[in-house]
């Protein structure tokens, strides 16, 4: 085991079942649009919760209220016990804490794969180069693009980017990670790849919200799936219970839409 | 010609101040400029509205209003800059007029670079700010190293038009004391009616090449930022 995993994994798994993340009466307005209602959720250290639900539900809102790209209007949200800051210093080091993988990538442009993910250890965590390339590149061998870590995201196909894009984030050793609709621009020969390396990374004891519609991850990968209706936390089971016995309307309307495809 | 040529040292000595003008100013809007933009798109919604007035104002006053204010009203309520002129930058001695035409083209110009700035971070995706911010970099940092490095490319033909009309707006400042490449014109065509067209010409011709000079600049520029990646 690499020094690397083996603080990974020592850390996390440490505490594992106590709260990390906790969503305590969360409410959001676009102007008149009451897009989060009254959200309770809490995520545990180690837990992989699957968020999923009709498009325009708050699924990607409340993903990015986590690590506060978006604010909320009433209510809280703690990250291992602190409150998530406003602004300024203390708001940045709280998203290095957070890692988020998006449904486009958003891999920097004018930066080599290599310097996407050292990046942030170097001038967030303030490591010196020659650390954080060590460490981008065995994360780079871990999701498999250490032989492209010279070429610039454009160069790269879309499931390349995004299990770039994950190497990126762990690059911060986040304590949780977000992904929003990690696979839903990828052409369906590249979903697998992404997935096993969030399978992999599910099963090494990472914390995870995942908001995508793959059953199959979902059932392999996910302790708790939360079913998201209006900006509104309809329905929350295990995986198993959700997908075979949905207990509300909605879940089996939208259920029965998903599995006819 | 020989109006000309026969004082080619006065010729030359025009437009040096011309390009004076135009590269101490062009190097102070582009710092204001992009102070402005900062602002503009920053979080601080006081800083990105007072910026919003700035533009909207130095944008839609006249450069030639800019100048009677600076070199007339301001010296009324005793802003006159004359203690700049100890300032002596090798044997060339720093004029108050030299001064004045330099703050009223930097307040003008630096409306434009703002906008100039402002268009290219506007091209960059809105998702590669979200990633940087999503890592933990700071506002200046996610300017600094991830839209401001993508902005640039968008910049630099918008920017070179505006250095382009700022070259040719110094000729403005002939009319406020300033013996750049416009007002040596007129001296040379007081003195030489009957060559006039010729005059002309050659004055034309220095603008001509300190623009192509500019753009000239800004096709290399693009270029070698095309083939970086
Ligand atoms: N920046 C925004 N301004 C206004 N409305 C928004 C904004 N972002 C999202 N919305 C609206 O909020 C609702 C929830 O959006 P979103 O969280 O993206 O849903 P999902 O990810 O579940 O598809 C949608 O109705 C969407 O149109
Ligand atoms: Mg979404």
């Amino acid at each position: 085991m690499t020094a690397e995993a083996a603080h990974e994994s020592g850390q996390i798994q440490a505490g594992r079942g106590e709260p990390l993340v906790v969503l305590d009466g969360v409410d959001k307005w676009y102007g008149s649009l009451h897009v989060l209602q009254d959200i309770n959720l809490t995520i545990t250290r180690g837990e992989v919760v699957v968020v999923i639900g009709p498009s325009g539900s708050g699924k990607s809102t409340l993903c990015r209220t986590i690590n506060r790209l978006e604010t909320i209007g009433q209510g809280s949200i703690t990250l291992d016990g602190q409150p998530l800051p406003a602004e300024g210093k203390a708001l940045a080091n709280l998203r290095a804490e957070v890692g988020m993988v998006f449904q486009s990538f958003n891999l920097f442009a004018h930066k080599t794969i290599l310097e996407n993910v050292t990046l942030g250890p170097i001038r967030v965590r303030k490591q010196s180069k020659d650390d954080a390339e060590k460490l981008a590149m065995s994360l780079l061998e871990r999701v498999g693009i250490a032989h492209q870590a010279q070429k610039y995201p454009a160069q790269l196909s879309g499931g390349q980017q995004q299990r770039v894009a994950i190497a990126r984030a762990l690059a911060m050793e986040p304590k949780v990670m977000l992904f929003d609709e990690p696979t839903s621009a990828l052409d369906p020969e590249m979903i697998k790849e992404v997935l096993d390396v969030m399978v992999d990374l599910a099963q090494r004891g990472m914390t995870m919200v995942v908001v995508t519609h793959e059953m199959g991850f979902a059932r392999t990968a996910a302790d708790r799936v939360v079913f998201m209706a209006d900006g509104a936390i309809a329905e929350e089971n295990t995986p198993e219970e959700f997908f075979t016995n949905p207990r509300t309307e909605r879940a089996q309307d939208f259920l029965g839409k998903i599995l006819k495809h | 010609m020989e109006a000309v040529f026969g004082n080619f040292d006065v010729y030359l000595a025009g437009f040096g101040l011309t390009i004076g003008l135009a590269v101490v100013s062009g190097v102070l809007s582009l710092l204001l400029g992009l102070l402005l933009a900062a602002a503009r798109v920053g979080p601080v919604p006081v800083l990105a509205r007072a910026a919003g007035l700035y533009v909207t104002l130095f944008r839609n006053t006249p450069l030639l209003v800019v100048f009677i204010f600076i070199a007339i009203a301001l010296p009324r309520i005793g802003i006159t800059f004359q203690s700049i002129e100890v300032i002596a930058v090798g044997d060339y001695n720093v004029s108050a007029f030299f001064v004045r035409a330099v703050v009223a083209l930097t307040l003008y110009t630096s409306a434009f670079v703002c906008e100039a700035i402002r268009s290219g971070i506007n091209a960059v995706p809105v998702g590669q700010a979200e990633a940087a911010r999503a890592i933990g970099l700071d506002f200046g940092q996610v300017m600094r190293l991830v839209v401001l490095p993508q902005a640039a490319r968008a910049v630099v033909p918008p920017m070179a038009s505006v250095f382009i009309a700022l070259t040719k707006n110094t000729s403005i400042a002939a009319a406020f004391g300033i013996a750049e490449a416009a007002a040596t014109m007129r001296r040379f065509t007081n003195d030489n009616a009957d060559q006039r067209v010729e005059i002309f010409l050659l004055v034309a011709l220095g603008y001509i090449v300190i623009v192509e000079a500019i753009a000239f600049s800004s096709y290399a520029l693009e270029r070698r930022w095309k083939v970086a990646r």
